[in-house]
């Protein structure tokens, strides 16, 4: 009997294609929508937690001029490179300490011109910016110290200039300076901002403050603890010796400010989850919608479907099994339907995932939920009208209208 | 079988059935105290004005509808209080049923439409078949085996609704109104087959019908008014 019910059902979807294809329809863009809505919210989070992390997490950076909504304050005295000095022989629990200080700036190599920006840095800025090379070296003894000009690049700026010729020493006219290239560090990408990280081009400090900005301030310090534990001692004791150094008198408000990566890595992750949680809830609405789609084609059905179970039990079917060729037909089509559109929904935000370049992180009990949910509305709603018709006397069938 | 019936006695006996529609002063007498016997292997026209309750005492007979009040023996045995699935096992195994209005499943071939009832006893595939074609056969429309309800004409269909009813061989056969739609010649041979069906394989059949040479074909004919027997006549079959 199971088996010529599986046919009748089977006959049933064909003999009913459109109304197949459209519930079926319903249960796609229902489970589709939800599983790519939050595997790609999960990707978009893991992808700004790893950005945050890329930019170094136990990194802290001075810079000076109050922080302020809106932009930086005015007349606040620049760092000096004696600042630097001062905090990594007085703070015990800071590792490495980089000044640096940065200028958007046109570089030219042959007929080729690119405008970035230039920073001017120490080997420790690579360390503590988490900054690895691809090819080449760091800045030596010599250079570091501001004798022959050497520069390293991003990998934005070597394709821009270079292309597919060799980068390392090539003559780059960085403003009025004529530098070697020495090195291209590795590609980061963009960051969760949408900027690139990979467009600058890095000279020594000593060379960048003797030659272009004429002085030795620095634009910033930045610095790693040596733990992530130490982060709030280290940023405290900072805040008091940049007072002291810069002669702050008590209650004077900072005229610096200490950013700190771990601050902005709990911003973002923040902002990350209330998006997980809006795609979330769009998603949820999609599998409402999907199921209310289902639900209306099962209802414009009922007049037919009441008036077919009318004639099987009229010529001898029993209610059982009507009810049985029903829940089989329903469960066959929610499955079907679940099945695509889990595949559609996990390849979508595959390929979606790649083109944004999030990771791909499935989250197995949302596919398993958004399945169950439209298996549930589909087999409910497949089935229930069904039932009631099979309960009717079998000219009460026939006879609805 | 299931219902334990008898194989002696009359097929059918109806005592003071009922059938009421509405309340109050919309109420509506359908049947209005009929008592009916039909003996086996009897071929009953059944006949009367439009709403004399011709088409209701069919579906009481077939089944597929119940009393208001009165006792139906069906083989002997009162159906009074019988579960729906129990009447659904007298359908299968006893009763055919010819609709006024053919009843045909939509968008399904003839052939698939008589093969349903045989579905529905069990039989195998590859039998199941040869039934319905031959029974298709037997009504005229071999060659139209897999034409849908849509592509037949009215009295096509009305004979694809007969060999649906035929094919399992029932122990009675109720046709309401089935040569409605047909030309006289067709309403012959359909009366013929239904006579053959009644002579040569011992069913008995009921026939509602307004035409009084399609009564004629019956051995017995009885006449409904307001819901109750006003005539019965037996004998006279051409
Ligand atoms: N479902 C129903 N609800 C209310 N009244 C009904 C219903 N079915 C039938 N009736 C009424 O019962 C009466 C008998 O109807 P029935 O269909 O048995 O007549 P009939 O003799 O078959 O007529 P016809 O020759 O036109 O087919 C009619 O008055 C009809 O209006
Ligand atoms: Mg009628």
């Amino acid at each position: 009997m199971f088996a010529s019910t599986l046919v009748m059902a089977l006959r049933e979807i064909r003999r009913n294609m459109l109304r197949s294809v459209l519930t079926t329809l319903g249960i796609v863009i229902g489970v589709g929508a939800v599983i790519m809505l939050v595997t790609l919210g999960q990707g978009a989070t893991e992808k700004v937690t790893a950005d945050v992390a890329k930019m170094g997490v136990n990194m802290l950076t001075v810079v000076p001029g109050a922080e302020r909504r809106g932009g930086a304050s005015v007349g606040a005295a620049a760092l000096t490179i004696e600042d630097a000095r001062a905090i990594k022989n007085q703070l015990p629990s800071v590792a490495t300490v980089a000044p640096s200080a940065g200028r958007g700036m046109l570089v030219v190599y042959a007929n080729q011109n690119w405008s970035t920006t230039v920073t001017g840095a120490t080997n420790d800025y690579f360390t503590v910016r988490d900054l690895k090379l691809d090819a080449g070296r760091v800045f030596n003894e010599i250079e570091s110290q501001g004798g022959t000009p050497a520069c390293i690049l991003g990998p934005t700026v070597q394709k821009h200039l270079f292309g597919q010729q060799e980068p390392l020493g090539a003559a780059l006219r960085v403003g009025q300076i004529a530098c070697r290239v020495i090195g291209v560090t590795q590609a980061k990408g963009q960051n969760t901002f949408g900027m690139d990280q990979d467009d600058f081009v890095i000279i020594p400090l000593a060379t960048f403050q003797r030659r272009i900005l004429g002085s030795h301030d620095v634009g910033a310090i930045s610095l790693s603890a040596t733990s992530d534990a130490a982060i709030p001692k280290v940023k405290e004791q900072l805040a008091l010796l940049m007072r002291e150094r810069r002669k702050l008198p008590v209650g004077a408000p900072d005229d610096f400010s200490v950013r700190d990566m771990k601050e902005i890595s709990d911003t973002l992750s923040s902002v990350t989850g209330a998006l997980t949680a809006l795609l979330g809830a769009v998603a949820a609405v999609s599998l409402v919608v999907g199921g209310i789609g289902i639900m209306n084609i099962m209802l414009v059905s009922v007049t037919e479907r009441t008036r077919e179970i009318g004639i099987r039990l009229a010529i001898g079917a029993r209610a059982h099994e009507v009810l049985l060729q029903f829940l089989v037909e329903a469960v066959m089509l929610s499955l079907f339907g679940g099945i695509i559109g889990m595949v559609l929904g996990l390849a979508g935000s595959y390929a979606a995932g790649r083109a944004l370049n999030f990771p791909f992180r499935v989250m197995p009990e949302i596919v398993v939920i958004a399945f169950a949910f439209s298996f549930v509305v589909g087999v409910a709603f497949g089935f229930f009208p069904a039932r009631r018709a099979a309960r009717l006397n079998p000219i009460d069938a026939l006879r609805h209208e | 079988m299931t219902t334990g019936g008898t194989t002696g006695g009359p097929l059918i006996r109806l005592r003071g059935v009922f059938k009421v529609y509405g309340s109050g002063d919309s109420e509506v007498r359908a049947l209005d105290g009929v008592d009916l016997t039909i003996e086996r292997g009897e071929f009953v026209a059944v006949m009367g004005p439009s709403g004399s309750g011709k088409s209701t005492c069919m579906n009481v007979l077939g089944c597929l509808d119940r009393p208001t009040e009165g006792a139906y023996y069906f083989r002997g045995v009162n159906l009074a209080g019988t579960t729906l699935d129990k009447l659904a096992l007298i359908r299968r195994h006893y009763l055919g049923f010819v609709f006024q209005g053919f009843n045909l499943l939509a968008r399904t071939t003839a052939l698939e439409n008589v093969e349903l009832p045989l579905v529905y006893r069990g039989l195998p595939a590859s039998e199941r078949r040869k039934l319905a074609i031959k029974a298709l056969a037997d009504v005229g429309l071999q060659g139209r085996e897999l034409h849908t309800p849509a592509e037949l004409s009215g009295g096509q269909q009305q004979r694809v609704a007969i060999a649906r009813a035929m094919v399992t061989d029932p122990s009675l056969l109720l046709a309401d109104e089935p040569t409605g739609n047909l030309d006289s010649s067709r309403k012959l041979e359909i009366m013929q087959l239904l006579r053959t069906l009644n002579q040569e394989r011992d069913i008995t059949i009921v026939v509602v019908t307004h035409e009084r040479d399609v009564a004629n074909f019956a051995s017995r004919t009885v006449t409904f008014r307001d819901g109750r027997i006003e005539k019965d006549e037996r004998g006279a079959a051409a």
